[in-house]
């Protein structure tokens, strides 16, 4: 090992331009796929969605065979594994610790965490794609085994609910990253937030009928439940509702977060 | 070049590092050598931005750290080789660093090459690889960017002596080409014989710090004489502090000139008389730590 290949040590360099946000980003996307368990947790999405539709063509009556039956299927798996995706693009840095190389590399954190949500939410929208296309074929697929005409009840603009529906799960999903900054600890209070906390506002609400009147103000999850439907337009109040609950269970909170995130020390 | 100024880090009522300021110079490697915990990697976590300094600066060619556009071409970081996912594959790691910086794709193979991991080592998980690997790993992903100055956090961790020797001549060929280097360790040994200047650490405070040679030369002196009671309280007459070896002789901090004639005067034949530089950096880094560790923490 006489002959080593590093090569000269350069004159320093005048001429270093800042790294741009595209190529973190892009380096980030790259990190959500190169590890085994990165690209089996993206893998999963799709091949969840193909097993959904399947599911519907086996199990739903003739008259259920409809496009939003497919969509609302598919969401379920999806919806459940798109903000771990975000969780863990967040929390690996701490609990992996590659965070102190990556945060050496680009030393301003806020670019990291910038490029890591929007490389979460192109994965989203990528996962909504998708879905849609799974959800189009199984339309297509179970409208030949039945030899009926395939139904398209679903607009345009349901869709476009359903994507931000999908995002707003996925951001819930990085804010607890961000917030908590542990890969099992932010899973775990991303179920709690999802699954436990839905179950005992409905609970609540079924005892108290003070309590169901303010549940839509309270319960991110019921707030949100319109935006997946495929029935029928918002109203204004829905719509302050997912504001209201998407400020206090989401923006505050990540807000928080962000700020940790800053100032914390990476170890 | 690394100038570290009057850096201070506090938690809670701890000073983890205290008021430490030190250059590093372009074409010399400086050890930065304390035992454990005596603030060494707070002070290089604090120079690349991952920890706040309570006060002081750290900077690099006159730049803050977070100042650098693309720092990974102008400092090469390795803090921690266990640091990373362990289901990357080194090349993944490496290939991760060279889109980040922006380098030819090329890089990747040459820098694996420079540190001699196989291209079938390469392909494996990180999960898989040995401490000494991952060092290899972690100083390919510092030299990647082909940078002027380099932080290394005890490279030296895990490497077998081969991987050592090799270590050493890649810093020191680094160095000769006119690159800054900045290692810690707890390793005396490796500090001695690679580094041109070496600053100690104990209790976050800078014990001592300096060219090499500057201060194997202030190690003192040891002296033997067949009487050696009487030679001891000669010394101690003369106002010179003395301590036993541990093997019949005597050490003090005066040079030999002085330590001749004060047995002269006493009328006590010596039976050796030399420069302590036997003893080396371990004694004096032994001598200077504990004596750090006997003010206890500062408060």
């Amino acid at each position: 090992m006489t002959a080593i290949a590093v090569p000269a040590v350069q004159p320093r360099r005048t001429d270093v331009r800042t790294v741009p946000l595209s190529r973190i980003i892009s380096v980030e996307l790259r990190k959500m796929f190169d590890t085994r368990s990165g690209f089996w947790l993206i893998a999963s999405i799709a091949i969840s969605a193909v097993l959904a539709a399947a599911g519907v063509i086996l199990f739903a009556t003739d008259d259920e065979l409809t496009y939003s039956t497919f969509a609302t299927a598919i969401r379920f798996p999806v919806v459940v594994i798109l903000p771990i995706v975000a969780i863990l693009a967040v929390t690996g840095e701490w609990s992996q610790r590659t965070g102190l190389a990556t945060f050496t590399m680009i030393p301003h954190r806020s670019r990291i965490i910038a490029a890591k949500a929007i490389s979460s939410v192109v994965i989203a929208i990528a996962a909504m794609a998708l879905t849609f296309a799974v959800g189009a074929l199984g339309n297509l697929l179970g409208a030949a085994v039945t030899g009926t005409t395939p139904r398209w009840d679903v607009t345009i603009t349901q869709c476009l609910y359903y994507v931000l529906g999908m995002v707003l799960s996925l951001l819930v999903g990085f804010m607890l990253g961000v917030l908590i900054r542990a890969s099992i600890g932010a899973v775990v209070a991303y179920f709690v937030l999802t699954f436990l906390l839905p179950t005992i506002f409905s609970l609540l609400a079924a005892g108290s009928r003070w309590f169901s009147e303010v549940q839509p103000w309270v319960d991110i999850q019921f707030a949100q439940s319109g935006l997946f439907v495929f029935d029928k337009s918002l109203t204004g109040e829905q719509w302050a509702n997912i504001a209201v609950t998407g400020t206090v269970w989401l923006v505050v909170p990540l807000l928080i977060g962000l700020r940790l995130v800053m100032r914390s020390e990476v170890k | 070049m690394i100038t570290v100024e009057g850096l201070t880090k506090k938690y809670g009522t701890t000073l983890a590092v205290d008021d430490v300021s030190f250059t590093a110079s372009a074409g010399r490697v400086t050890g930065f050598l304390g035992p454990n915990g005596a603030g060494k990697s707070t002070t290089m976590r604090i120079m690349v931005g991952l920890t706040r300094a309570t006060s002081g600066t750290a900077t690099v060619f006159g730049r803050r750290f977070a100042d650098l556009p693309n720092p990974g071409l102008e400092v090469g970081v390795l803090l921690d080789a266990s640091a990373q996912h362990a289901g990357r594959t080194g090349r993944e790691i490496l290939t991760l660093a060279q889109r980040l910086m922006g380098l030819p794709k090329t890089r990747v193979e040459e820098m694996l090459a420079a540190v001699s991991l196989t291209p079938d080592e390469a392909s494996r998980r990180v999960g898989e690889y040995s401490l000494g690997m991952r060092q290899r790993l972690g100083i390919a992903a510092a030299l990647i960017g082909d940078p002027g100055v380099l932080i290394l956090d005890e490279p030296a961790n895990g490497l077998d002596p081969a991987g050592i020797r090799w270590m050493r001549d890649l810093l020191r060929g680094y160095a000769d080409r006119g690159g800054t280097v900045l290692l810690s360790s707890h390793l005396l040994h490796e500090i001695e014989v690679i580094a041109d200047d070496i600053v100690m650490i104990g209790h976050g405070r800078i014990v001592s710090q300096g060219a090499k040679t500057d201060l194997l030369h202030a190690a003192g002196t040891v002296v033997r004489a067949a009487h050696l009671a009487g030679l001891e309280q000669a010394l101690k007459d003369w106002g010179l502090t003395t301590s036993a070896t541990g093997d019949g002789a005597l050490h003090t901090d005066a040079d030999a000139a002085l330590v001749g004639t004060v047995a002269l005067e006493a009328g006590i034949a010596l039976t050796e008389l030399r420069a302590a530089e036997g003893a080396g950096l371990e004694e004096m880094f032994l001598e200077l730590t504990s004596a750090s560790q006997r003010e206890g923490a500062p408060a």
